[in-house]
Order: C-alpha cells, then sequence, then structure tokens
C-alpha cells in the first residue's frame, strides 16, 4: 500500500491506496470525482484525460503512485465560480457532444492543445491533435468547431487582456 | 492488474539496486506500454520502479561533436518540442512528434522505446538510421549491438539506458505509414547520409525481427542519393511480420515506397 497525495484542482487530496491503483481510479473513488470516464481502458479512447503537471496525459495508463506529488486538474477542475470555461462553453454553444462519454477528455485534449499552441491552431491541426480521443458517436466535426472557436475566443481573451 | 510494489529511486545507482534486488522488478519508465501490459495481465512484476525523478536522466544538450544528448526519460513530446533537436535533427523531432497521440507523447520516453524494442515501435529507425549511441549505466552501445531481436536488445537484466547520443547527419528523413488506429509504424524507413558521407536505410515496424538496415539501398544512395535510387530495390518478404494490419508482401512493398518517400523528403 502507498500513501498518495496528489492536488486535485486545487485541493490537496491524500489516500492509502494499494500500488498498483491508477489515478483514474484515485480520482473517481478516492477522490470522488466521476467527470473523468473509463472508455476503453486500453489506453486508445482518451475519455480519462486530465492535466497532470500541467500536461495532458490518460488516467487510466498512470499509476495513482506515479502522480504522487503532482498537480491534476480535471473537468471538474475547469469551471469557476459556476461559470463554465471557454472550451465548455464553447462545446455548449457549437453542439460539440452527442451522447457525452468521451466529452471531459475531449475537452481536457482541448485545453491542452489549445494551451500549447494558442490562436495558431488551425482545422487541421485540431483533427491531428485529437488522434488520442475517440468519439463513438462520431460527432468530430462540431468538436472541432467547437475547439476552433474556443481558442479564437481565448486569444481575444488574451489580446483584450494586454 | 496483478499487486506489484511501487518505488521512487532518485538516482540511477538505487534504480540499479532496486532492480538488482528483485528477478521479477521492471523499470518503469514512461509507462505507456508497461501499465496496458500489465492491466491485460500480460507482466506481473513484483516492483515497478519509476525513473521519471532522476535528474540524470533528463535533459537534452547539444554535445561537442554538433550531436545530440537526449537523457532517457525525456518525453518524446520534449523531443518534438526541442529547439536543439529542431535546429540539428529536424528529422528527429518529427518523428518523436508522430509517436502515438499527445496524451502518450507527455508520457512515453525514448529510454522506455527503445529498452522495450517493440518491433512497430518509431525510434529504432532513428537510432540504427543516424548510427546513434546508447549509453548505459555500465557501458556504450551502437545502435546496430543495442538492437538484436524482437522485443529484444543487449541490455544485461540489471542495465539501465541512461541516454542516447545522436550526431547530426547532413540530410535524414523519416516516413511512416502508420496502423489509422494505433499509429504505430506498419512500415517506417529512416534514411540519412551522415556528416561522413555514409549513408544509412534503416527500416522499422515491418521485419519480424524488429529494425533492419537494407544494404541494397544503402549502396544506391551512396553513389546517387535520390528516390530513383531506391525504387528498384525490392526487398525480401520472407523476414517481414505478417498479421491482421498487412501481409509480409505488402509491408514489404511498404519498404520501398516508404525509403522513396524519406529519400526525397531529406531532399
Amino acid at each position: 500500500m502507498a500513501t498518495v497525495t496528489i492536488t486535485v484542482n486545487g485541493k490537496k487530496r491524500s489516500a492509502t491506496v494499494e500500488d498498483r491503483t491508477l489515478l483514474v481510479s484515485f480520482l473517481r473513488e478516492n477522490a470522488g470525482l466521476t467527470g473523468t470516464h473509463v472508455g476503453c481502458d486500453t489506453s486508445q479512447c482518451g475519455a480519462c484525460v486530465v492535466h497532470v503537471d500541467g500536461k495532458a496525459v490518460k488516467a487510466c495508463t498512470m499509476l495513482a503512485a506515479q502522480a504522487d506529488g503532482s498537480e491534476v486538474v480535471t473537468i471538474e477542475g475547469l469551471a469557476q465560480s459556476g461559470e463554465l470555461h471557454p472550451v465548455q462553453a464553447a462545446f455548449h454553444e457549437h453542439h460539440g457532444l452527442q451522447c457525452g462519454f468521451c466529452t471531459p477528455g475531449m475537452i481536457m485534449a482541448a485545453t491542452d492543445m489549445i494551451n500549447r499552441y494558442g490562436a495558431k491552431l488551425d482545422e487541421a491541426t485540431i483533427r491531428r491533435e485529437l488522434d488520442g480521443n475517440i468519439c463513438r458517436c462520431t460527432g468530430y466535426h462540431n468538436i472541432v468547431k467547437a475547439i476552433k472557436a474556443a481558442a479564437d475566443a481565448m486569444a481575444g481573451t488574451a489580446q483584450a487582456a494586454e | 492488474m496483478y499487486e506489484t510494489n511501487y518505488h521512487r529511486p532518485k538516482t540511477v545507482a538505487d534504480a540499479a539496486a532496486l532492480l538488482a534486488k528483485s528477478d521479477e522488478a521492471k523499470l518503469l519508465a514512461g509507462g505507456q506500454t508497461l501499465i496496458p501490459t500489465m492491466k491485460q495481465r500480460l507482466a506481473a512484476p513484483s516492483d515497478v520502479i519509476d525513473l521519471r525523478h532522476i535528474d540524470d536522466l533528463k535533459g537534452i544538450t547539444e554535445t561537442g561533436g554538433g550531436g545530440v544528448r537526449i537523457g532517457a526519460a525525456v518525453t518524446h513530446a520534449e523531443v518534438a518540442g526541442s529547439e536543439t533537436v529542431r535546429r540539428l535533427i529536424p528529422a528527429l523531432a518529427s518523428l518523436a512528434g508522430e509517436i502515438g497521440d499527445p496524451h502518450v507523447r507527455h508520457m512515453g520516453t525514448i529510454g522506455g522505446s527503445i529498452a522495450n524494442n517493440d518491433p512497430a515501435a518509431d525510434y529504432p529507425g532513428a537510432l540504427v538510421g543516424l548510427n546513434a549511441t546508447v549509453t548505459t549505466n555500465k557501458r556504450e552501445l551502437s545502435a546496430d549491438d543495442f538492437f538484436t531481436g524482437l522485443f529484444e536488445t543487449a541490455l544485461e537484466p540489471d542495465e539501465i539506458v541512461t541516454a542516447v547520443t545522436f550526431p547530426a547527419p547532413e540530410k535524414a528523413a523519416y516516413a511512416k505509414y502508420p496502423n489509422p488506429a494505433s499509429r504505430y509504424s506498419m512500415t517506417g524507413v529512416f534514411a540519412a547520409k551522415l556528416a561522413d558521407g555514409s549513408v544509412r536505410v534503416a527500416v522499422t515496424g515491418a521485419g519480424e525481427d524488429g529494425v533492419f538496415r537494407v544494404a541494397e539501398m544503402e549502396q544506391a544512395l551512396s553513389s546517387n542519393w535520390s528516390p530513383d535510387a531506391v525504387a528498384g530495390v525490392k526487398v525480401s518478404s520472407g523476414d517481414m511480420l505478417s498479421d491482421i494490419h498487412g501481409s509480409a508482401d505488402y509491408r514489404a512493398n511498404l519498404v520501398t515506397v516508404m525509403a522513396k518517400r524519406a529519400v526525397a523528403a531529406a531532399g
């Protein structure tokens, strides 16, 4: 057993778990944050994507013990003061979801790619960057539109702030 | 996943000591192969030794001779985004940027990839194609000597890859035909003209024994660096992988196609 302490969405969470516990299990079962989904459980679908120390990773392919001492952001950590994060708002506006199962991973992947590319993010790059996220409803078109709109909106906000 | 014991050493020596203590221990680098394998119960290490917190395994540095030294725990995303790698060996940066998907690239490491030596992995092509040197906690090995077969390397049971050093080539490119689902290489060809004028053509993803060189293509390119020089060179399908994704004949044909594309891309 290992005592694991992870800062999840700004709040420290400690639990004594088996060494083989996956990060996604820690988040769902110990931290009670069930927004991070387990889809394929074979590292392919991306429904479990969270940010660990600022980088998008698959929480089903990392041990909780590996994340001990790290900062993790999950889908529950994006909205601030009851207001949707710009990427969440764009998915809402552009109907970037059908059944919604892949959505948390899509949004965490989208925020990660916007962090890296900013306003330079174009459609081809978005599609390539979504290699690790699968939508079983195949609703990619609106997901891509939502990500592009969010990237543009966030770049606009950044410019206005300067 | 079967039970295991997690360890987080701070030095290579501590990791080696932990590794030597148990016959059933495994090194955990980025974990993008090991953890899925453990989840499928195809691996059941008694201990996993996490290498991500060892400072000596980190960092990308320019070597005196104009090459690049990459620490074993450097991630694919770090190699793809490195200004140093992009300037000196752009083909290596773009290869790293095509491995798996963005989330896998944030975790997966060069040391883990080459120590696993998956026949469909990309890095073995770059190491052999560029005549790279693998440094371990015990010795230095040429890439040609390091990769010995399907999921097999020259590493001793208690040996740990610490870095890989690549010489900067005169020109090089990697052309990959990815499996559309897994992004693993169905066939990838790394073609390079090294600084001393020698030519290397390394193929990954296709061979039954993992990465291999194509001497006939290397000779043809030495006298005439052009896609036409390799267009007529066919490799035998006898030693090719054959699976639901592609037959041996299909992969053998892809070797020639990807070699042409790599040479054309290198310019």
